[in-house]
């Protein structure tokens, strides 16, 4: 199922301690720039796996193990938190 | 262990139903009491988790349908092949409680502030955030011009039907029917496509703002559209939804 970041804010907000959809990722494969809300997400595969709305690479992957959320930003070039909030 | 609130986190809090009401045969308004709700504006989440009794526990993020405001309230279209929505739109009563948490969401979010005009468009129960935005603009005496773009599969399937047809002064409804349409029925019919955006869409040259929501194809088809009429991809705010 593809959908949006807007259905993973509660879930970044867990990882990431504060609000993300707005955040603006850079892809660090292609180099397109967009706000979180605007990538694409797949929730069922093995954790919930973001990617670049551009290029389909891949952003970010979080899995949720024994209690714990494991994340790899490894496909990031860059993630620019709203700071007016 | 007393547990302590992290700040900028957000905790799971039991909200109690306050009342369910049917929107159409599939489609149910579910209005929550929340102790100590922040607050939302519209056109954010909140997270609902079901847990069993043997602890599997299931999340899905809802759309709040209430205005800045108002009562926190969601509404839920039944998936038959769903884990989670049919509990929601079947089995929950008033006085039952449901663990929530939000509000969540920056992005996909209206503000009088933001201004317009405004272009909403709806698939579905896409429609869910654009009412709270609907019902925002109203309830805060905006009088930035709106119209709503809204897609359903048959005039039986329309969400809010009865406080659409009542639009506000400087709102438009405009429904297309893409299944099958009643008898003497005005509307549009069919999907959304360029002639109707033609028709109902804001020029450019007049720096709308426009929210679409919906299943991933159409919100993709109707971007794509809206970016062809010389929207900035910016001023075109998208969010997309998948049933379970």
């Amino acid at each position: 199922m593809e959908l949006d970041g807007n259905a993973i804010g509660g879930l970044l907000r867990d990882v990431f301690g504060t609000e993300m959809t707005d955040a603006e990722a850079t892809c660090g494969t292609c180099g397109a720039i967009g706000p979180v809300a605007e990538t694409v997400v797949y929730l069922r595969a093995p954790g919930t796996v973001v990617r670049c709305r551009h290029c389909t690479s891949l952003l970010m992957v979080i899995s949720h193990i024994r209690g714990l959320n494991c994340v790899d930003l490894g496909g990031l070039g860059a993630l620019d938190v709203n700071q007016s909030q | 262990m007393a547990r302590t609130a992290v700040r900028g986190r957000l905790t799971w809090q039991v909200a109690t139903v306050a009342s369910v009401a049917a929107e159409t045969d599939s489609v149910r308004t579910i209005r929550l009491e929340v102790p100590g709700w922040p607050g939302h504006r519209a056109g954010q989440h909140l997270d609902v988790r079901l847990t069993a009794e043997d602890g599997y526990s299931a999340e899905r993020s809802y759309s709040v349908a209430a205005a800045d405001g108002e009562p926190v309230a969601i509404t839920v279209e039944r998936l038959d092949d769903g884990e989670v929505s049919p509990y929601l739109t079947e089995e929950l009563r008033s006085g039952d409680q449901l663990e929530v948490r939000g509000p969540i969401g920056n992005w996909f979010t209206w503000s009088t502030a933001d201004g317009g005009p405004l272009l909403l468009v709806a698939g579905g129960s896409g429609v869910v955030p654009l009412r709270a935005i609907l019902r925002h603009r109203l309830r805060s005496g905006s009088d930035v011009p709106v119209r709503l773009l809204y897609s359903s599969r048959t005039l039986a399937d329309v969400i809010y039907r009865s406080e659409l047809d009542q639009p506000a002064d400087g709102a438009q409804v405009s429904y297309t029917l893409t299944r099958s349409q009643p008898p003497g029925w005005t509307g549009f019919s069919g999907r959304v496509d360029e002639a109707m955006l033609a028709k109902v869409a804001w020029q450019a040259s007049e720096n709308p703002l426009a929210f679409v929501c919906g299943p991933t194809r159409f919100v993709e088809t109707v971007a794509e559209l809206l970016v062809a009429r010389d929207y900035p991809a910016a001023r075109v705010k998208t969010e997309r939804f998948g049933g379970a």
